[in-house]
């Protein structure tokens, strides 16, 4: 007699199930892929701005006139007393250099770029005229590949996704099938709820693989973000990852029977974590006095760890605090939510 | 085990549903029922009887709150995997993985049963074998239910239990439930369905239950409960001028030949009479000396339906506030 296998063949409804679902595909593959792009253009590293600085059409001035136009971080807006004050009132210009009884600049202190555009115009003013630093200063320039915002933000959303999949990929569906009652069917046969468990979160893990490497590589073709570690240790970080949200996202869902009851369940859930475990901005930005919790968090522990494996290249033995606490939180909700899954 | 135990047993079970903030639900109050291997019993009874409570703790998928269990010889909560082994069952409401094909949904459930029938055989028998290749969303009400009754039958089951299967089915989709049950008593098999239809259960059945407000009223053939009632005929017939709350008293036709029993119905009156031929003649003329004028007058055999009517005074069908579980 031909032989069936109740793991492979639940695996496999399992993946059939999400793959021919193209709002769930969208979500998990797509949505990323596009939030990474949005940000890594929104967030891309610009030069820096040019000073606009208007200048007095006077022959005295014309010394410091072809000073200022010859410089690349300065755009000249050259015209009379008059017009130079329209351009400082309009904010087209930050500082204006009349010639009174030498040289006089006119601008607004309580504008926030007037005092950085009074420096580089005296400073390239007084330059030319043949000033001279009395301390030897260096420039050591950061915008390197590895420092910028992109290079930030990648692993954030990585954890991101890791979150949001495990909890919507394992809660999501699993209350939908306690509505179906097709888990009251399942349960009806013999199949070994060990089993069922097994795929759901075998099939969770499955999934993350494609979603990394799409992440990874949008951000090497488009915005060149390198990856200092190993692929095996990055690997190993994802799968600790997404074990312990597919454990959360299982205790998410062990009782609830409506999806308005689960859908409030993550999101209570996945709040706290979209804005302090630092997705998008560092989070250490928040008080000392909130870090305990901070810290305590999953998804902080996950970012911090893919931070330090993609962007730092550290090994995975250095990272034993946060793969622990990850480990904790994937077992103990994983055996609460079996303690209290509720078939029916 | 002893091949003549019965292959289900429970007595004096009780269930009692509590919800907080509301009175308790007594949904079953001292249900005796007893089923025989190779039979296909019937609990028959309106919405709200008990009937899907009972049948969900014979499945061991609901815990009774008092009672004694026993399903082919065992009893729930000793060896619950090789007991759902031997036992298919079929949930009155299961919405399977819409995006799965009817071929992949088989060989899933089949996957849980150590020995059992090829998938492909049992598509046949519930003749969906064009649809294998359906994804379960694109079936129609029917096609669904057959799909339900199908995983069901994948382990070869002993015992049967259909949670009714034809509800909401349109005729040809019934008879084809029907034949499948048909095929597996033919088999030696037992099957315990519940339905409100009393065709279904007379057709069907060897015995049906009646079971009404958490207990079995009746229990017996589809023929012996008809007979139970006396008559094997029902005469119904309407007055002129006479609506439903001034018709004339019903001992006036007590006495005519064949007259086993007589009542008032919601729109005429109502006879169940041994011989139809000799009691029609007797009743028009009653009718003409007491100047009353016929306006309709049918004759039926008596159905299960007359059999719950007289017994709880009800109709099967009609609506009622039903204490459905939760």
């Amino acid at each position: 007699m031909k032989r069936y296998s109740p793991h492979w063949e639940l695996f496999l409804c399992r993946m059939r199930m999400f793959y021919r679902e193209p709002d769930a595909m969208f979500w998990t593959y797509g949505f990323p892929v596009l939030l990474t792009i949005g940000l890594g253009v929104a967030f891309r590293t610009k030069p820096p701005d040019k000073v606009q600085v208007a200048i007095q059409d006077a022959a005295a001035l014309s010394d410091i006139r072809r000073t200022l136009e010859s410089d690349q971080s300065f755009q000249t807006f050259v015209g009379s007393v008059t017009q130079c004050e329209s351009w400082i009132r309009k904010g087209e210009a930050a500082i204006a250099v009349l010639h009174a009884d030498g040289v006089e600049y006119r601008s607004d202190p309580t504008r926030p770029d007037t005092a950085i555009a009074r420096l580089k115009v005296d400073e390239a003013i007084q330059r030319a005229a043949g000033r001279t630093d009395v301390v030897g200063i260096k420039d050591t320039d950061v915008t390197s590949p590895g420092a910028r915002y992109i290079d930030f933000l990648i692993p954030g959303l990585l954890g991101m996704n890791l979150m949001s999949g495990g909890l919507w990929g394992i809660g999501f569906v699993t209350v939908d099938m306690r509505i179906r009652k097709l888990l009251k069917r399942l349960v009806a046969t013999p199949m070994r709820k060990r089993d069922f468990f097994l795929s759901l979160i075998g099939s969770r893990m499955v999934f993350t693989i494609p979603e990394m490497l799409l992440l990874l590589v949008t951000g090497w073709l488009l915005f060149r973000v390198a990856i200092a570690g190993s692929l095996v240790s990055i690997a190993v970080v994802a799968g600790v990852g997404a074990l312990s949200f597919a454990g959360l996202g299982l205790l998410l869902a062990s009782r609830a029977r409506k999806i308005e009851t689960i859908s409030g369940l993550m999101n209570a859930a996945m709040l706290p974590m979209w804005i302090f475990s630092g997705i998008f901005f560092s989070s250490k930005r928040f008080p000392d006095i909130l870090q305990p919790f901070i810290q305590a968090l999953p998804l902080t522990q996950l970012n911090s760890a893919l931070r330090a494996v993609i962007t730092d290249g550290a090994s995975l033995m250095s990272q034993w605090l946060p793969l622990s606490i990850l480990v904790a939180y994937g077992l103990v909700s994983f055996v609460l939510a079996l303690r209290w899954f509720r078939w029916t | 085990m002893d091949k003549s135990a019965a292959a289900i047993i429970c007595r004096d079970l009780r269930k009692r549903y509590v919800t907080r903030g509301q009175p308790p639900v007594d949904a079953l109050v001292g249900l005796e029922l007893t089923v025989a291997p190779g039979e296909c019993l019937g609990l028959l009874g309106p919405n709200g009887a008990g009937k899907t409570t009972t049948i969900e703790i014979l499945e061991g998928l609901v815990e009774p709150t008092a009672g004694e269990v026993q399903v082919l010889g065992m009893r729930w909560g000793d060896d619950d995997e090789s007991l759902r082994q031997r036992i298919g069952i079929s949930l009155q409401e299961t919405r399977l993985a819409d995006k799965l094909t009817v071929q992949e949904t088989l060989r899933l459930f089949r996957s849980f049963y150590r020995n059992g029938c090829d998938p492909g055989d049992v598509l046949g028998a519930v003749s969906l074998t064009e649809k294998r290749r359906a994804r379960i969303d694109t079936l129609s009400g029917g096609q669904k239910q057959r799909l339900a009754v199908a995983c069901a039958l994948l382990g070869e089951p002993e015992l049967l239990f259909l949670d009714e299967p034809t509800t909401g089915l349109d005729p040809q989709s019934r008879r084809d439930i029907w034949d499948i049950i048909r095929r597996h008593r033919e088999r030696g098999r037992t099957t315990l369905l519940t339905t409100h239809y009393m065709d279904e259960a007379e057709r069907l059945c060897d015995r049906v239950a009646v079971v009404d407000r958490g207990k079995v009223i009746a229990v017996g053939s589809p023929s012996e409960l008809i007979h139970r009632i006396g008559g094997e005929h029902v005469i119904q017939f309407g007055l002129k001028n006479h609506s439903a709350n001034a018709l004339p008293d019903v001992t006036l036709f007590r006495d005519l030949p064949s007259v086993r029993n007589c009542r008032t119905d919601s729109d005429g009156i109502q006879l169940t009479v041994g011989a139809p031929h000799e009691c029609i003649p007797a009743l028009v003329e009653r009718l003409g000396v007491q100047r009353l004028e016929l306006t309709r007058l049918t004759t039926r055999h008596v159905s299960l339906e007359d059999v719950f009517v007289s017994l709880t005074g009800r109709h099967l069908t009609a609506e009622e506030l039903a204490d459905k579980a939760p």
